[in-house]
């Protein structure tokens, strides 16, 4: 125990690693042990995250669980782990995701090993960033993240794999190129990664002095930009987005789920550790910036949502529009640093991570159980399924309804939070965001419709009786499928009706952060 | 009046006409088919010669013996032994030569010329010297010509003759007016009238330029190499190798000596004048180089070129650079026969010798292309082959004496000259013969061939990977010119 | 004297040249099973002498000196440092694939390895690796030149007789009259300091570690710096002069295109650190952003031409001239992160390059094509092979956890330092690799194959496979673990640094 409690956060980043390093050494064909494998692979880390979430002491400043091992001394970086309130909830979402997903993936047939190996690679990747509080080693998990996933898109993807996976992998390692770059000048400047030392020296820089031939104020815009456009690509903000409808679609539905459900909230979350921290001046300065972005995000993610006919895609654009809420808050936290408002904003902002990555992943998640059964995601062909498949009906309503924000349902809380919280700051100190907030709130009405048609395209209206009879008879979601969304639906509900046992965690992070 | 000193000083060449006469008296006594066989004596006797010279007849220090003839030092002993290794290994490949080396005049006329060489390398005086350099002229003539019948061979004899001739007239004309300005023929009292100022500078420039015409034709420098290419090919290959090795070298020893010892003080000079002509020497003959097609017009025009990096050392008038010549010549020696040895072995068996007969050598008989390979990378200067060190070694004399724009243009002949070695070795390697039945075509190697083509090969490594011997003599040569 | 392991070493691969060179010409096994047993002898000493370095004590260590000719002050002085001795191990361990990746395959369909006078090929092969070892520890001066031109010379007979037919004639004369020509444009300017350090010190020696100190003025440093460095980083495939570079790779059969990206490409660039760095600091100093703006333009244009090719060996040989852009852009920094870096880059890009080549020539013995678009499928047929391109792919991206990235990131922090301008623009070619590395690995392995190729593409051997896992090896393990090597070379950066006069 003394053990576990000494290296947790090192356990829980490496133990998927290591299970994939191990399963090369498996025989070969014996898919039904991958899955296994792979699935208490992961499962170990869920166990895990969650002994550290009660651990975890809400009121204790700081990080926690922290460990530090040298690990490219030379240039002044160091394997450095530790978690606060925001990224230990970030963890729990990942290792509760993953597993979720790999069950998913039980229907994948084709190079399960590799399938299986590339998944747990990526959950280390995902949960490096959450961990890490050196600034190179979060680049670095940052960047391997990426391997993974486009060999998940490239390899068991749909039709147009190829030109998504190439799109996802140049417009991310494109917008981190500049991310790199910065990176590398904070090192030169500081002689040291450590996050916790950088917050100090970088934010304490002399605006006035002269940097590589510049003014600091300068150089510190520039990376300010370097840094919000790496974190836009992903998170994604319009105009950045276009990468993600094609990478999303064209996933295996497992892929999707993860997609969406983490590798989204890596943007969002680099906001927040990185950009507020290190650039609270600039981000205040061009939150109006930010803050249009999001609106747009927000409105054209949902019109676009809208116009689709393609059942994914449709999907996909809410991520936009949802996570366009997550900047807002943000946008709206930078605009009055230390304001009740942008606290609560920065609450909504960190709830709406962690419910968009239950909702989108369970969305995602039921959009494949269907294609798996149809070959087919074209709203069209749909209809009227409800009397054929109810079970599945109902779960589709009632994931549909929290990513709508059905009051009771977790979208609803972050949803509310950040409005009022954005709306607050506009109220008390700049006006702008009180226009941004009421255009925002405009999308929030086009996201109920582009739902509801979905819905209603899909279960509703005259049944399609192509999919009622004979070969192509559609059958019920599976036991395994029902798993996979108990535990999805369940938080759900439960933030939706007692969001506090979250809240509070957030919350207190919040307050020591900002 | 006779001292051991004095014999000590002529031991080679007195062994060498030891070797002569008993060649004389035994060959009349053999049959005509066991002729070949004086080969084996001559080769054998000036490997003995050369074991009796090492032992007995080692320079102490450089002294004049005969009466101020000869200057008893390392320079010439260290030449003597060249050529005479030179002169044992052309004896080799003479030997299955049908038309030159079943005829024991053959192997008389080589150790003539060898004597003459000899002589060359240890004059002291111009007199002597000149008629050392007729010695070694007069027999190499006759071998050119030897091939009885042969028209090329013929032209070949005649045309060396006569630029041989005539260019030996302007060097006598030459040496005749530094005798009438000094007042003495002894090389090494010159130094001491020829200081600068005593004359008019174009007076004695004029009459350098005339000896360097005699001595240019010996080592074929640019403007007197024209006779090379036409007298190399027509010439009996082994000849033709004697004559691009030895009879350069000893070209060399004589420059070296002379103008080292003589007019130092007009170094100034005549250095300058001579690093044009090397540059020139060296980027024409490689420029000639590259169109040929025949492997002995290859080889003579390429040691035009070699002339001419020769020339390096001698411009840079250091102890450096004459050390660095004469283990150039040491290298160049070694690994020019080896390469007109290649050569003779393989248009004994072909009768061919254009470059692109040369295709498939290497399946034909690995060794034999294994052995181009390292004469033809030792001519291109790369090691561990001979050639590289003696380049570096010129260089370094070139760049230490201040003629870097001189090193400049050798560096970019030598690269010229890889391309041509190195398309050559081509053949040998990559093409095929045109049925690609190498296996039926072997090149077997005669007994001499194939221990005069060993020797010269494990030579040709020897000198480019333990060079310090090599060049301590070369050194040890070297520093009796100062 | 202690145990003389480097000259052991050095002249393994010669030895076992001559021996090679005796077995009769039919038995083509034994010359092959004699070229391996000496690899895994030279890359076991190799490997000693990286785990024996001793890294606190630092400078130059296992120094063996023999007096070669006294009289010009040349000796036979061998020694490793930092810098070089994980390019020790990097020449054992592209010694040991190269031979692995020649052996041949007895499959008829296949044309792989070396069918045709393999005893001659190891022979040549060898002589090369001889030299390049000697180059790697030679800290005579003119040691170095004569193993630097062993090194070369070798090349045009390798490619010429066992290259690709169509181009192996034409560049194989180019690559060695390019190499031959700035070796010695180099050896004038190492001749030139040996004399001034003559006239500074009254003693003649071709030994670096008095040349160090011979104390050149600035003036000298500035006239023979740049012929020096150039004349060198010709072989390190500096742009303008890499145009040789791609033609060799391409026209090189495939052990050497391994030896020659792998580890000559290397040569070059150490020896344009050692002789040219090292020896003329200040003359670096005055020329460095030269330097740097030639090394930025490689790894740009280097990276954009191998994006175009549609020949993979030439996207290779193009990514090999924007990598070992890289080196040299970190030589140019002439700052511990730089040198850091290009060290690290010297190892990363000989492992990875050495890989890519061994699969592209895999793929074209049984394809008989190295057009891209008529290329796929590759990854069902011979998924190890895949497997290693990609992790080598990966590497080439600068790819975190492997070995690339680690390389890379500190070359950058050191451009950083001198120039943002320049660590900017370069960071461009991180992208346009990864859009070529992944279109390629997308086209070749994972596209359909073409009917053409159905059915005679086979997996690759045993052999290919102990191979691809040997170089896999080290990019994994310096990328997860920087530490494998890192402090090894910070200890050869302290050596360089000391004579730069920096900290």
């Amino acid at each position: 125990m003394d053990f576990i409690d000494t290296h947790l956060l090192s356990l829980i980043l490496f133990i998927p690693a290591v299970a994939a390093f191990f399963m090369l050494f498996l025989p070969k064909d014996e898919n039904k042990l991958f899955q296994w494998f792979a699935l208490i692979a992961s499962l170990l880390p869920f166990v895990l995250s969650l002994y550290a979430w009660f651990e975890f002491r809400s009121i204790q400043p700081g990080f926690q669980f922290e460990e530090s091992y040298d690990w490219y001394a030379a240039i002044g970086s160091s394997l450095h782990l530790g978690v606060d309130g925001l990224s230990l909830s970030m963890v729990l979402l990942t290792t509760l995701l993953t597993p979720l997903a790999i069950l998913a993936s039980f229907s994948i047939t084709e190079k399960v090993k590799a399938y299986m190996m590339l998944f747990l690679f990526l959950e280390t990747g995902m949960l490096g960033v959450f961990m890490s509080l050196d600034l190179l080693v979060f680049f670095v998990f940052w960047e391997v993240g990426l391997v993974p996933m486009y060999f998940l898109i490239n390899q068991w993807g749909s039709a147009n794999r190829n030109y998504a996976s190439m799109k996802f992998m140049i417009y991310t390692m494109g917008g981190s190129l500049g991310l790199l770059l910065a990176v590398q000048l904070l090192g030169v400047l500081f002689g040291t990664y450590d996050l916790v030392s950088l917050y100090q020296q970088w934010t304490s820089l002399d605006p006035d002095s002269a940097l590589l031939g510049l003014s600091a104020q300068t150089v510190k815009t520039i990376a300010f930009w370097a840094f919000t456009i790496a974190f836009a690509v992903k998170v994604p903000l319009w105009p950045f987005h276009t990468w993600l409808p094609d990478a999303h679609t064209e996933a295996p539905t497992a892929g999707s789920m993860i997609l969406a459900g983490v590798l989204l909230k890596l943007g969002a979350y680099g906001f927040l550790r990185l950009i507020l921290p290190l650039y609270p001046v600039e981000a205040k300065y061009f939150a109006g910036a930010l803050a249009f972005l999001a609106v747009a995000a927000i409105v054209f993610g949902a019109f676009a949502s809208y116009a689709q006919s393609d059942f994914k895609r449709l999907v996909a654009y809410s991520s936009v529009n949802h996570m366009g809420f997550v900047v807002l808050g943000i946008a709206a936290a930078a605009f009055a640093v230390g304001t009740e408002d942008a606290r609560i904003a920065l609450n909504g902002a960190i709830l709406q991570m962690f419910n968009h990555g239950l909702s989108a992943a369970g969305m995602f998640f039921l959009v494949g159980v269907i294609y798996e059964r149809t070959h087919t995601r074209d709203l069209e062909k749909f209809g009227g399924l409800f009397p054929l498949v109810p079970v599945y009906g109902g779960i589709l309503i009632f994931t549909s309804m929290a990513s709508l924000g059905l009051p009771g349902l977790n979208g609803f809380i972050s949803e509310f939070l950040v409005v009022r919280g954005s709306f607050g700051v506009g109220v008390n100190s700049v006006p702008v965001m009180a226009v941004y907030t009421a255009v925002a709130m405009l999308g929030l009405l086009f996201t109920g419709a582009y739902i509801l048609k979905g819905i209603k395209k899909v279960l509703h209206g005259p049944m399609n009786e192509n999919w009622a009879h004979g070969e192509h008879k559609l059958t019920e979601i599976n036991t395994r499928e029902i798993v996979v969304m108990i535990p999805l639906m369940a938080l759900i509900l439960w933030i939706g009706l007692y969001p506090a046992w979250i809240l509070d965690v957030i919350n207190k992070a919040v307050v020591m952060l900002f | 009046m006779y001292t051991s000193t004095m014999f000590a000083s002529i031991l080679p060449e007195i062994s060498i006409l030891v070797l002569a006469m008993l060649i004389l008296v035994v060959e009349p006594f053999w049959k005509k088919e066991k002729r070949r066989n004086v080969g084996w004596l001559t080769a054998g006797g000036l490997v003995i010669a050369m074991i009796v010279s090492i032992a007995f007849g080692q320079p102490d220090e450089p002294t004049a013996t005969l009466g101020g003839m000869i200057r008893f030092d390392w320079l010439g002993f260290f030449f003597k032994m060249l050529f005479m290794f030179a002169g044992a290994a052309t004896a080799l490949l003479f030997m299955d030569n049908e038309k030159i080396g079943h005829r024991g005049e053959a192997y008389l006329m080589l150790l003539a010329s060898l004597l003459g060489m000899n002589l060359m390398a240890a004059s002291a005086d111009l007199i002597m010297l000149y008629l050392a350099i007729e010695t070694t002229s007069i027999p190499l003539y006759i071998l050119s010509g030897f091939l009885l019948g042969d028209d090329k061979s013929t032209e070949a004899g005649f045309k060396y003759l006569l630029f041989g001739a005539l260019t030996s007239t302007f060097m006598l004309y030459g040496f005749s007016l530094v005798f009438g300005f000094a007042g003495t023929s002894n090389i090494y009292q010159l130094a001491d009238l020829f200081k600068s100022g005593a004359l008019p500078l174009v007076t004695i420039m004029g009459t350098l330029a005339l000896i360097l015409v005699g001595l240019g034709f010996k080592v074929s420098f640019v403007p007197f190499h024209f006779w090379a290419p036409d007298v190399y090919e027509g010439a009996p290959t082994a000849v033709s190798g004697f004559l691009s090795t030895a009879s350069k070298a000893a070209g060399f020893a004589v420059l070296v000596r002379l103008f080292f010892v003589a007019f130092p003080d007009y170094g100034s000079s005549w250095t300058f004048a001579l690093a044009i002509i090397a540059a020139v020497t060296m980027t024409v003959g490689n420029l000639l180089t590259l169109p040929q097609t025949n492997i002995k017009r290859l080889l003579a025009y390429s040691s035009v070129a070699h002339a001419g990096y020769t020339l390096i050392g001698v411009v840079a008038l250091t102890q450096l650079g004459a050390a660095s010549v004469i283990f150039y010549l040491a290298a160049y020696i070694v690994t020019n026969l080896l390469a007109f040895g290649i050569a003779i072995a393989f248009s004994r068996i072909t009768g061919l010798d254009d470059i692109r007969d040369y295709a498939g050598l290497s399946r034909r008989s690995p060794m034999l292309g294994l052995m181009m390979l390292a004469a033809f990378l030792s001519l291109a200067g790369m090691p561990p082959f001979a050639g590289f060190v003696a380049k570096v070694v010129v260089f370094a004399a070139g760049v230490q004496a201040g003629y870097t724009w001189l090193v400049v243009v050798g560096i970019i002949n030598s690269v010229i000259g890889a391309y041509y070695y190195l398309n050559v070795l081509k053949y040998v390697y990559l093409y095929r013969l045109p049925n690609e039945d190498e296996e039926a075509h072997p090149i077997p190697l005669t007994r001499p061939y194939a221990i005069a083509l060993v020797v010269l090969a494990i030579g040709v490594i020897l000198i480019g990977t333990v060079f310090a011997p090599w060049f301590n003599w070369s050194d040890a040569g070297a520093m009796n010119l100062f | 004297m202690n145990f003389p392991v480097l000259g052991i070493i050095t002249f393994t691969p010669f030895v076992a040249a001559l021996i090679i060179l005796m077995i009769p010409a039919q038995r083509k096994n034994e010359a092959r099973a004699v070229a391996l047993a000496s690899a895994v002898f030279a890359l076991v000493l190799s490997a000693w002498v990286y785990f024996s370095y001793d890294q606190a004590a630092g400078g130059y260590q296992f120094l063996e000196q023999y007096n070669w000719l006294p009289a010009l002050g040349i000796t036979l002085f061998f020694g490793v440092d930092g810098m070089s001795t994980p390019l020790v191990l990097l020449t054992g361990v592209v010694m040991f694939t190269g031979v692995l990746i020649s052996w041949g395959d007895d499959n008829p369909h296949v044309n792989a390895g070396i069918q045709d006078r393999p005893r001659e090929f190891f022979a040549f092969l060898f002589l090369l690796a001889g030299g390049v070892f000697g180059v790697f520890v030679s800290l005579d001066l003119f040691m170095l030149f004569f193993f630097y031109e062993i090194a070369v010379f070798p090349m045009y007979l390798l490619i010429a007789i066992w290259g690709w037919v169509k181009t192996r004639e034409y560049a194989a004369m180019k690559l060695t009259l390019y190499l031959f020509l700035g070796s010695v444009i180099s050896l004038v300017g190492g001749l030139a300091m040996v004399w001034v350090q003559y006239n500074n010190t009254g003693t003649l020696s071709f030994n670096m570690l008095v040349m160090e100190t011979a104390g050149f003025s600035q003036t000298f440093q500035n006239i023979w710096f740049l012929p020096v460095f150039l004349g060198f980083a010709t072989l390190g495939g500096i742009w303008p002069f890499h145009n040789w570079s791609p033609d060799g790779h391409v026209a090189a059969p495939t052990a050497v295109s391994m030896f020659h990206a792998g580890v000559l490409m290397k040569l070059g660039a150490f020896a344009a650190l050692r002789v040219g760095i090292m020896l003329l600091p200040q003359g670096a100093e005055t020329w460095k952003w030269l330097i740097m703006g030639f090394a930025g333009v490689a790894v740009v244009y280097g990276a954009y031409i191998a994006f175009v090719q549609m020949d993979f060996k030439y996207m290779v040989g193009f990514s090999s001239v924007s990598h070992m852009g890289l080196v040299v852009l970190g030589f140019s920094t002439l700052n511990r992160e730089g040198l850091l870096g290009a060290g690290l880059q010297m190892f990363s890009h000989g492992v990875m390059t050495a890989l890519f080549f061994a699969v592209v020539g895999m793929i074209y013995d049984r394809a008989h094509t190295r057009q891209i678009p008529e290329l796929g499928g590759m990854a069902k047929a011979m998924p190890f092979a895949a497997m290693g391109f990609i992790i080598g792919g990966l590497v080439s991206m600068g790819m975190p956890l492997f070995s690339g990235f680690v390389a890379e990131f500190p070359i950058f922090m050191g451009v950083w330092r001198e120039q943002w301008l320049v660590a900017v623009v370069s960071s461009i070619s991180i992208v346009i690799t990864a859009a070529y590395i992944m279109r390629n690995i997308r086209q070749v392995f994972f596209a359909d194959m073409p009917s053409s190729l159905e059915g005679h593409i086979t997996d690759v051997t045993v052999l290919d496979k102990i191979a691809i896992s040997t170089l896999c090896l080290f990019m994994v393990l310096i990328g997860i673990f920087p530490n494998f090597m890192v402090p090894m070379i910070e200890t050869g950066v302290d050596n360089v640094l000391r004579l730069l006069g920096g900290s």
